[in-house]
C-alpha cells in the first residue's frame, strides 16, 4: 500500500520536473514534494502505522524514492540553467564596433617625450640627471668655460643679460662647471634644462629653447670613450641601423672638439628632404674637457680627463617627431599635444 | 668665408678631386664647407667660336645671319645681338653648340635650375645650329666680368683659341665653396689658409705664392712717418708708398679670380688690394699720399665726442674707445673699419700710401657694434689678425703692383712693431696625445702632420715651434686636436668609458615632478611649455595691485622687445595665454598643466629665487572642485596624506573673489586654487569660466615622500551615523569637517559629505548639510555605548557653534 504510494509520488513528480521549464517552478516542485510539508514527508508521517518489521524495507524504499526525485531535480535544474544561460547570453550579444569609452587621459608634451628617451639612456649608461640654475651668473655661462670677456664666441651666442655680471643662460654648460665644482669624481652627469637666446620667433627659432648637457669625467677617460658613448646613444635613440660621424670643430671649452651627425633617420642615409639630400643629421657638439676649463674649476688635469656634449632637445623632437614649425611647441594647442 | 676650388688648386697643384670629395675631406678635417656653387653646372657645348661673316636675314631686319668657326666646322648661327653689325667679321664669341646648353636668359633673370637647352632649328625661316652667348646667358654678369658687352653678344680677347672651352677661357670651370670658419681659425679667412688646410687634408704639397722683392731705390722712411700712440690697440702698423699711379682695369685672371670670390673688379689698384685681402686675409687701407698732411700718420685714440666722415659719406660720432689713423692735422680714418672721405683714393691719384696694420680684435668688434658700420676689413680685424702677416701681404701687394705695372713702388717699408709676436713653443707629448685620444699613433706619424702644418719640431728641447699664424694652438690638448683631424676623427677607435661604475638616478625634486606630470594627465591634463620671460603689462591683465610683490621682477636689459622683457614671477599668463589659443581654435574642454619655474628676486642674493611651479588650468567639463581633486590626487601620490585645508582669504587679484582658496598643508601654504576672475577671462578672451591650480613643488618636495608603511585591513565591521544640520550659508562645510576631526577621537574612520542643499524648505540664507560619519575600532565590533559620547560630543560642539541638528 505505501510502496504503491511512494511509485505514485515519484511518478507524478517526475512528471511535473520533466514538463516544468522554469527554476522557480522547479523549486515549488521540490517543496511540493521533499518540503516540510512536502507529499514524501507527508508519507514518512505514516510510517508509524507501518509494521515494525517492515519499517527498514519501507524506509529505504522512501529514501530511494527521495533520492531518485532529488537526482531527477538536479539534473532538469543543470540542463535548464544552461539552457537560460544560453537565451541570456545570445540576448545579450552587442555591437562591438560601437566606440570606445576612454578616460581622455592627457598627453606629455614632445619635448618631455623626447627627453624622457634621452634620460632613460644615460640613466641606463650610469648619469645622474643633475640641474641648475637659468639666471646664472656670467662666470659660469662664460668665463668659467673658456669664453673670458670679449671673447666673439660671447657674442656670437645673443645673450640677455640682467646686468654685467648676471645672464639668462645661453646654454646648459655652466651646470657642468657647478657639478665639477662640487669636487666630487668620478662624474657622469646630463644636466637638461631650459636655455635662452635673442633669437626672434620663426620656425626654426625660439628665444626660449632646450639643451642636454652631458659630461664624463674620471681617470682614463678618451676621446674614444666620447666616440663610442655618443654612438652608443645614437642607436639607441635613432635605432641600431645608426651611423655616426664626427667632424672636427670648435667649441671654447672641450678639446678636441667635434660635431656629430647620424645617419638620416628617415631615408637610413640615402638622402632625403629632412637631410637635405645629404643623409646625415647634425645632432650635437662634443669634445674633451678643455684643460683650461679644469684648472678653473680645480681639477686635477694630470689624473683626470673627461669629455662633455650637448644637445639641443627641440631639434631632437623636430627631427624625430617630423614637426615643421617650432613655434608649434609653445603655442600648447591640445590638437598638437594629443599626438604625443 | 668663400674660395674657389681654382684658386686653391694654384697653390695645390697637386689637388684632383671632385667638388663632393673635397668638400667631404674638408669638413671632416674640420674646415667645414656649408655648400658650394659649380659655375659651369649648366654650361655644356659651349666653345669659342670666331665670325666669319655677317649677313642680312632675308625676312627679319633684327636678325643677322653669321658663319661661325668653331674650330672643325663652320656653323651657321642666327642672332638678334645688337652688337654684330652686319658686314663684320673676325670677333671671338662663346657659342653654344646645337644639344649644349646655357645658364641663362640674356634678360640676366634668375637662372633656371636645369639650365636652358639649345637646340638646331629655324628662325624665320633660316637655319641655326647653335647661339652666340652673353654673360648673362652664362649665369654671370657685367658687374663680374666689366669687359662683356653692356647688351649682346660677349666678345672676348684675341687670345682666345678658336674651338676651345670658352667656359675655360672665361674661368667658369670653377666651384666656388663656402666655409663656416670657426673664430679659432682666424688664419682661414685666407685662401691661404684653406689651401693650407686643403694641402694637410689631401695630403699634397702646398706652393702659396713666392713673394720677391720689391721697390725703387728710395726710402719710403724719407716720405712717411709713422707714430703709434695706441700701442695696446694698434698691435703693427706697416706702410709702403707707390709713386706715379697708373689706374687701369687689373688683368682678366684677376678679375676672375675676384668674381670668383664675389668681388666686382674696379681697377688695378683696389682689385690688388681686394686680391690680398682674399689671399692673404690681411686688409689694406690705401690712402691718397697728397692729402696726407706732412706725410705723418698718426695712429691714436678719438676724442669723446669726435667727428669723422668715412669714405661712404657719412660722418660718425667717435669716442675715446676708438681707434684712429690721422696724419699732422687731421684723422684720415677709422682704423681697421673704413677710411675717410678726405683721404680716399681718386681718379686723379698720384702717389698712394699702402698700410698693412693690425688692431686689437675686441676693440674693432666693439667700435663696429657702436657705430652700426661692419666692413669686410672690420669683419677680418674684429678676429684679431696675425701681425706677422700684415708684413708679407704689405710685400705681396706692391709685388702685384709691379707685376701689373700700376705704379712705382718706392724702397723699404715703414714698421711700426713694438711688440714682435714671438712664436710659441708647446712641449710635444706624443703619449699624452694618445692617451687622450684613446690611439696609438706613432711619433713618426705626429711630426708628418706637423709638418705638413707648418709645425716646427725642435727635437733637442722635444718642443714644438708654433706659426704665428696658429693662435688656437697654446698646449697639449690644441695639438692632440691637430692629430686627431689628420689621423682621422673616424679611424679613432670607438670605445666606452672604464673605471669605476656610477649610478645612474634622478633626483628626489625631478621624481616629484614626474609624479606630477603623472597624475596631471591621468587626470586628462596635457602639458604645455611656454616662455619664461613676458611683458610687464601681463600684471594689469591680472589685476594686480599696484603694490604687488610680483610686480618686482628680474628685468632683461636687452630684451627681444616689451613681450619678453621681464622674468616671470606668476605662471599663470603662460597658461591663460595657451587657454586662450586652443579656445579661439574652437577646441572644447581643454585642460593643461606646465611645469616651470618662475624667478622671484631673492633679498641679498644676485641671482633669484627660480621656483617650479606645477600649474594646472582648464576650461569646459568640470568646475573647482574638479581642479581640487587634482591637486588632492596629487599630494596623496606624493605621500602627502594629510587633508589639506584650502583658505578662501587667499587675496588673489586674478581670481573669482568668491571662488579661490590657499592651499595649506600643515602650516604651509603650498599653493592656490580657484576660479578665474571673468574680467580676466574676458581679457585673455576665453569664453567660459576658467580654472587654475598652482603648486609650489619646491615647497612640496620638502614635505612629500615615497615612503609607505602598510595598515592592516579592518577585520571588524565599521558604525556609521548620520547626522544633518542646517547653518547660515556663510559657515564652512570646513568647520564641520574640523568639529568631527577633533572631537572624533581614535574611533573615527572617516566622514563624508553626502548631501548639501538650500533653497525651498531651508530658511533665506541658510543651507542643510549631512555627513556620514563612520567609527570604527581593529580589535573589537563597536557597541552603540561606544559611539553615543563621541557622537554627543561632535553634536555639542555643533550646537555650540550656531548650527541647527535635525533629527
Amino acid at each position: 500500500m505505501m510502496k504503491e504510494r511512494l511509485q505514485e509520488i515519484r511518478e507524478k513528480a517526475l512528471v511535473q520536473i520533466n514538463s516544468t521549464d522554469s527554476l522557480d517552478k522547479l523549486n515549488e516542485i521540490r517543496v511540493a514534494f521533499l518540503g516540510k510539508k512536502g507529499e514524501l514527508t507527508e508519507v514518512l508521517k505514516g510510517m508509524k502505522d507501518v509494521d515494525p518489521k517492515d519499517r527498514p524495507v519501507v524506509g529505504q524504499i522512501v529514501n530511494e524514492t527521495r533520492q531518485a526525485i532529488e537526482e531527477v531535480l538536479e539534473n532538469a535544474k543543470k540542463e535548464l540553467s544552461a539552457k537560460l544561460r544560453e537565451v541570456q547570453l545570445k540576448s545579450e550579444v552587442i555591437d562591438v564596433t560601437l566606440p570606445a569609452k576612454k578616460n581622455n587621459v592627457g598627453h606629455s608634451h614632445p619635448n618631455t617625450v623626447a627627453l624622457e628617451e634621452v634620460k632613460k639612456i644615460f640613466i641606463g649608461m650610469g648619469y645622474e640627471v643633475v640641474e641648475g640654475p637659468e639666471v646664472e651668473y656670467d662666470y659660469y655661462n662664460f668665463e668659467a668655460l673658456n669664453i673670458p670677456a670679449n671673447h666673439p664666441a660671447k657674442d656670437e651666442q645673443d645673450t640677455f643679460y640682467i646686468n654685467d655680471k648676471v645672464v639668462l643662460r645661453t646654454q646648459t654648460s655652466p651646470v657642468q662647471v657647478r657639478e665639477m665644482e662640487k669636487g666630487k669624481l668620478p662624474i657622469r652627469m646630463i644636466a637638461p634644462g631650459r636655455v635662452f637666446r635673442a633669437d626672434e620667433v620663426d620656425a626654426t627659432h625660439s628665444p626660449c629653447f632646450h639643451q642636454i648637457e652631458g659630461m664624463v669625467i674620471d681617470e682614463g677617460i678618451t676621446f674614444a670613450d666620447l666616440k663610442g658613448t655618443l654612438a652608443e646613444f645614437a642607436r639607441e635613440l635613432f635605432g641600431p641601423e645608426t651611423k655616426v660621424k664626427f667632424r672636427s670643430h670648435h667649441f671654447p671649452f672641450t678639446e678636441p672638439s667635434a660635431e656629430m651627425d647620424v645617419t638620416c633617420f628617415k631615408c637610413g642615409g640615402k638622402g632625403c628632404r629632412m637631410c637635405k639630400g645629404e643623409g646625415w643629421i647634425e645632432i650635437l657638439g662634443c669634445g674633451m674637457i678643455h684643460p683650461h676649463v679644469f684648472e678653473m674649476s680645480g681639477i686635477d688635469q694630470n689624473k683626470y680627463t673627461g669629455f662633455a656634449f650637448g644637445i639641443g632637445l627641440e631639434r631632437i623632437a623636430l627631427l624625430k617627431y617630423e614637426i615643421d614649425d617650432m613655434r608649434l611647441l609653445y603655442e600648447n594647442d591640445v590638437r598638437f599635444l594629443k599626438q604625443f | 668665408m668663400n674660395t674657389s676650388l681654382n684658386w686653391i688648386k694654384a697653390m695645390v697643384p697637386g689637388l684632383d678631386v671632385t667638388d663632393q670629395e673635397f668638400r667631404d675631406a674638408m669638413t671632416l678635417s674640420g674646415t667645414k664647407v656649408e655648400g658650394y656653387t659649380k659655375f659651369d653646372k649648366n654650361l655644356d657645348k659651349i666653345v669659342v667660336g670666331q665670325i666669319e661673316s655677317v649677313e642680312k636675314h632675308p625676312d627679319a631686319d633684327k636678325l643677322v645671319v653669321c658663319q661661325v668657326n668653331v674650330g672643325n666646322e663652320t656653323v651657321q648661327i642666327v642672332t638678334g645681338a645688337p652688337n654684330i653689325p652686319v658686314g663684320s667679321s673676325g670677333q671671338k664669341v662663346p657659342v653654344v653648340l646645337d644639344g649644349g646648353r646655357v645658364a641663362g636668359g640674356h634678360d640676366g633673370g634668375a637662372l633656371p635650375e636645369d639650365g636652358i637647352k639649345i637646340k638646331k632649328g629655324k628662325l624665320r625661316g633660316v637655319e641655326s645650329f647653335g647661339m652666340m652667348c652673353s654673360i648673362e646667358e652664362l649665369g654671370s654678369s657685367r658687374e663680374f666680368y666689366p669687359d662683356a658687352a653692356e647688351d649682346g653678344i660677349y666678345i672676348l680677347g684675341d687670345d682666345a683659341v678658336v674651338g676651345s672651352s670658352a667656359v675655360e677661357y672665361l674661368g667658369l670651370n670653377d666651384t666656388v665653396f663656402e666655409y663656416e670658419i670657426t673664430n679659432n681659425r682666424v688664419d682661414c679667412y685666407s685662401v691661404i689658409g684653406i689651401a693650407r688646410e686643403a694641402a694637410a687634408t689631401f695630403r699634397k704639397p702646398f706652393q702659396p705664392p713666392v713673394v720677391t722683392e720689391t721697390g725703387n731705390s728710395e726710402n719710403v722712411n724719407d716720405y712717411v712717418k709713422v707714430e703709434v700712440e695706441a700701442e695696446d690697440l694698434c698691435t703693427r702698423y706697416t706702410a709702403r708708398l707707390v709713386k706715379n699711379i697708373k689706374l687701369a682695369p687689373s688683368p682678366k685672371w684677376m678679375q676672375r679670380r675676384l668674381a670668383s670670390a664675389g668681388i666686382r673688379p674696379i681697377n688695378n689698384i683696389v682689385d690688388i688690394t681686394n686680391y690680398v685681402m682674399e689671399e692673404y686675409g690681411q686688409p689694406m687701407h690705401a690712402y691718397d699720399y697728397d692729402t696726407i698732411a706732412g706725410g705723418r700718420i698718426v695712429v691714436r685714440r678719438a676724442a669723446d665726442g669726435e667727428k669723422f666722415v668715412t669714405l661712404d659719406g657719412q660722418e660718425r660720432e667717435l669716442d675715446s674707445s676708438m681707434l684712429m689713423i690721422c696724419d699732422g692735422e687731421k684723422a684720415v680714418g677709422l682704423a681697421g673699419i673704413m677710411g675717410g672721405e678726405n683721404s680716399k683714393i681718386t681718379d686723379d691719384v698720384k702717389t698712394m700710401l699702402f698700410e698693412a696694420a693690425t688692431f686689437d680684435g675686441t676693440s674693432i668688434r666693439k667700435s663696429t657694434k657702436k657705430l652700426g658700420l661692419r666692413t669686410d676689413a672690420s669683419g677680418k680685424f674684429e678676429k684679431g689678425l696675425d701681425p706677422e702677416n700684415a708684413m708679407a701681404a704689405m710685400n705681396r701687394a706692391c709685388q702685384l703692383i709691379e707685376e701689373l705695372g700700376a705704379g712705382e713702388v718706392v724702397g723699404g717699408a715703414v714698421d711700426v712693431y713694438p711688440n714682435k709676436k714671438e712664436r710659441v713653443r708647446v712641449a710635444f707629448e706624443p703619449e699624452r696625445i694618445n692617451s687622450l685620444l684613446g690611439t696609438d699613433i706613432s711619433t713618426e706619424e705626429m711630426l708628418g702632420y706637423f709638418k705638413m702644418l707648418e709645425l716646427e719640431y725642435d727635437e733637442a728641447a722635444n718642443e714644438l715651434i708654433i706659426p704665428t699664424f696658429r693662435q688656437d694652438l697654446l698646449r697639449t690638448a690644441d695639438i692632440a686636436e691637430e692629430v686627431a683631424r689628420f689621423f682621422g676623427y673616424d679611424n679613432i677607435p670607438t670605445t666606452l668609458p672604464s673605471g669605476a661604475s656610477t649610478m645612474g638616478k634622478i633626483s628626489f625634486k625631478q621624481s616629484i615632478e614626474d609624479v606630477a606630470g603623472e597624475i596631471a594627465q591621468f587626470c586628462g591634463f596635457s602639458q604645455a611649455m611656454t616662455y619664461s620671460f613676458e611683458s610687464p603689462k601681463v600684471f594689469d591683465k591680472l589685476k594686480l595691485a599696484k603694490y604687488s610683490e610680483f610686480r618686482k621682477t628680474v628685468v632683461i636689459s636687452n630684451p627681444l622687445g616689451e613681450d619678453f622683457s621681464i622674468m616671470r614671477t606668476l605662471p599663470l599668463n603662460g597658461m591663460l595665454n595657451s587657454l586662450s589659443t586652443n579656445y579661439n581654435r574652437r577646441n572644447k574642454a581643454v585642460k593643461l598643466y606646465e611645469l616651470a619655474k618662475v624667478y622671484l628676486p631673492a633679498e641679498g642674493s644676485e641671482l633669484p629665487d627660480e621656483r617650479v611651479q606645477f600649474t594646472l588650468g582648464f576650461y569646459g567639463d568640470g568646475d573647482f572642485f574638479t581642479m581640487k581633486g587634482v591637486v588632492e590626487e596629487f599630494l596623496e601620490k606624493i605621500g602627502m596624506t594629510e587633508k589639506p585645508q584650502y583658505d578662501p582669504e587667499s587675496g588673489k587679484e586674478y581670481l573669482h573673489p568668491g571662488r579661490q582658496a590657499n592651499i595649506i598643508y600643515g602650516d604651509t601654504v603650498i599653493g592656490y586654487i580657484g576660479e578665474v576672475h571673468p574680467d580676466v577671462t574676458d581679457t585673455y578672451g576665453i569664453g567660459e569660466r576658467t580654472y587654475i591650480a598652482v603648486i609650489d613643488l619646491l615647497a612640496v618636495t620638502q614635505m612629500a615622500s615615497f615612503d609607505r608603511k602598510y595598515k592592516g585591513i579592518a577585520k571588524f565591521p565599521a558604525v556609521t551615523r548620520d547626522i544633518s544640520m542646517v547653518m547660515p550659508k556663510s559657515v564652512l562645510v570646513g568647520t564641520v569637517e574640523k568639529v568631527i576631526e577633533k572631537r572624533g577621537g581614535k574611533l573615527l574612520e572617516s566622514y563624508n559629505l553626502f548631501d548639501i542643499y538650500e533653497g525651498a524648505q531651508i530658511k533665506e540664507g541658510y543651507k542643510s548639510v549631512a555627513y556620514t560619519i563612520s567609527f570604527r575600532a581593529n580589535d573589537r565590533t563597536l557597541e552603540d555605548k561606544d559611539i553615543q559620547p563621541v557622537m554627543e560630543k561632535i553634536l555639542k560642539d555643533l550646537s555650540d557653534m550656531g548650527i541647527e541638528l535635525r533629527s
